[in-house]
């Protein structure tokens, strides 16, 4: 990474994005971050046991291409998926925000997280763990090409299933 | 002998279970004894230890053990606890090794589990013999073509004579691979549901419920191509092809279902893409040339949720899943979950199969969430049973011959099974 690319790129301008996404996930607003993702964007949360694991070979927990995180909104939006319905309230606390690298107009960011989970009736839940984001230059701002949930539990366990945007 | 847990009426077509068996913290103690304690339990799957010296450790049926292949690559199933005082002695997940040392005292333990070494073993009297404190087993091990079993019973039948019909359905799942082995492969799903095991032994085999439970999942199968024809009218069924339910001895019981949402072995659908059919039609042609045309289209065009009672259930669905869970409390329980393909897959045929997976099973499928939803409510609701005691699960109790998937008639084996077992009155 150069200096220059440094200047291109700041850390600011990422916190601000990873902020952004984390208000449109945590305010249910899926169809505004869908705009958020390039044509050909991924979504992965690989198992707890195999976080470096290819998802081509390795039973991941999510393993979206764009057509599949396209279906996964429509499901998520529609009342009968009765895991999110109602809706969990989520609260994500996003830090330690770093640039690994640039190359060309694709930018590898990680981050931290806590996401909380609330539902009526039920334990919180606390996800933990770390964001690796492929980000591609647009204009001022970025589009999200990869996401990737590393949670950093050894199983799910209580945290059950990951029926939202984590 | 216990007043029944079922009220089962042949005569009426009414079947009746108490809902007490899901809410008990003192039923749950007799379930520790005379089902956990007695019956066949799934510890795992030969391919999971591929060397000599490959272990995991895990918990089975609440007891922490290790399943380890030894240097002589004979398998056991140790318990994971040091004859000396207690500890832990294999920390690792899984690994390879010659032997697990445990870290309070530094007793050794080679990888069949006999003791290999006591420091200071000159303190003890004469009398202290080591071939005496190797690591303690349960007292049975056995296996079905791969699928590895504990007994804590030493007078229980065979595994084999156990598995009784269900052994047809594995040999249905295992002939998907040319060379008859199957693998578990990397990545496990694990996660915890508020609700009690029995719950999901229902869940895993109950096509009643598809339409309203997974009715975002069918909408997504639609979405992506998949034909869903109306259920011929009359017919009883509530999905777009028939399926049965089906006794298998001992308790277990399957569906068996003609496919509709397809099967990386071998049933493409517009999901799998275009660019999918050539190496599909080789896969399916491999299977007529080896099986027959009709066992083949039996592998290939049906399928099958088998439970082998009490707590292993092999979904041979949208892919292959092998489930296990376990209470921890009345109220709770704890899943595993993998995927098993065969050992020769190519790249883009596991690819494909895990893509499938997901479509549906796991904590992040388009189905699985909704189950664990309802089975959640189920034990929500189940605050009331003191007041409103008894669930209804009479459904195709009426008909004479063959029950549909989406009728009750498998679960009610499980129960009658699970009373039976409990030493309760039939």
């Amino acid at each position: 990474m150069t200096v220059a690319a440094h200047k291109v790129v700041t850390r600011a301008q990422v916190e601000d994005f990873l902020y952004h996404e984390a208000a449109l996930l945590d305010e249910w607003k899926l169809d505004a971050w869908e705009t958020l993702l390039t044509d050909d964007a991924t979504y992965y949360v690989p198992p707890n046991d195999k976080l470096d694991g290819d998802h081509r070979s390795t039973l991941f927990i999510i393993a979206d291409d764009r057509e599949r995180i396209r279906q996964r909104i429509i499901r998520i939006n529609d009342p009968n998926c009765h895991a999110e319905y109602p809706k969990s309230r989520t609260r994500r606390m996003i830090s330690n925000v770093r640039i690994v690298s640039i190359e060309g107009d694709l930018v590898t960011v990680t981050a931290n997280f806590v996401c909380y989970r609330f539902r009526r009736n039920e334990r919180i839940r606390e996800y933990v763990g770390g964001y690796r984001h492929i980000l591609k230059i647009a204009g001022d701002s970025f589009r999200i090409q990869e996401r990737r949930v590393f949670i950093d539990a050894h199983e799910l366990g209580s945290l059950g299933s990951v029926s939202f945007i984590l | 002998m216990s007043a029944s847990y079922i009220i089962d009426d042949r005569d009426k077509k009414t079947f009746l279970l108490d809902r007490e068996v899901l809410v008990s913290e003192e039923i749950l103690r007799k379930e520790m004894s005379n089902i956990f304690s007695r019956c066949w339990i799934y510890v795992g799957h030969a391919s999971e230890l591929k060397k000599s010296g490959d272990f995991v450790s895990r918990k089975v049926a609440g007891r922490p053990v290790i399943f380890v292949r030894d240097a002589k690559d004979v398998y056991h199933c140790l318990f994971n606890t040091c004859r000396h005082r207690g500890a832990i002695v294999c920390t690792q997940r899984e690994g390879n090794a010659r032997r697990f040392m445990c870290i309070y005292h530094g007793w050794t333990y080679a990888n069949d589990g006999s003791l290999a070494r006591v420091p200071g073993d000159d303190a003890y009297a004469e009398k202290f013999d080591p071939k005496e404190f190797g690591l303690r087993r349960p007292a049975r091990f056995e296996e079905y073509r791969g699928f590895w079993f504990m007994n804590l019973d030493k007078d229980a039948p065979a595994l084999s004579d156990y598995l009784a019909g269900a052994k047809d359905y594995i040999d249905l799942v295992i002939d998907q691979s040319p060379s008859g082995r199957m693998e578990i492969i990397a990545g496990v799903q694990e996660y915890d549901v508020a609700a009690n095991w029995k719950l999901m032994v229902e869940n895993s085999v109950d096509d009643y419920h598809l339409p309203s439970t997974h009715s975002t999942w069918l909408n997504f199968m639609a979405n992506s191509g998949v034909k869903l024809e109306p259920p011929p009218k009359d017919s009883g069924q509530v999905l777009p092809t028939k399926g049965l339910a089906v006794e298998l001895g001992n308790g277990h019981f399957t569906t068996d279902n003609i496919n509709f949402r397809g099967r990386p072995v071998c049933k493409w659908i517009p999901l799998y893409g275009e660019a999918a059919k050539p190496e599909m039609d080789a896969i399916r042609a491999e299977l007529v040339q080896r099986l027959g045309p009709e066992r083949a289209a039996r592998v290939a065009d049906t399928n099958r949720n088998l439970v082998i009672f009490p707590n292993l259930v092999i979904n041979d669905g949208s892919s292959v899943t092998v489930r296990t869970f376990y209470p921890e409390g009345a109220n709770k329980m704890h899943v595993t979950a993998w995927a098993l393909g065969p050992v020769e897959e190519s790249e883009s045929a596991r690819a494909r199969r895990l893509d499938a997976f997901l479509t549906f099973y796991g904590p992040g499928g388009f189905a699985t969430p909704d189950d664990v939803e309802a089975l959640e409510l189920v034990q929500q609701g189940l605050a009331n049973w003191q007041d409103d005691r008894w669930s209804e699960m009479s459904r195709g109790m009426g008909k004479e011959g063959e029950q549909l998937n989406s009728d009750e008639h498998h679960l009610r084996i499980f129960w009658r099974r699970w009373n039976e077992l409990m030493g309760a009155r039939a």
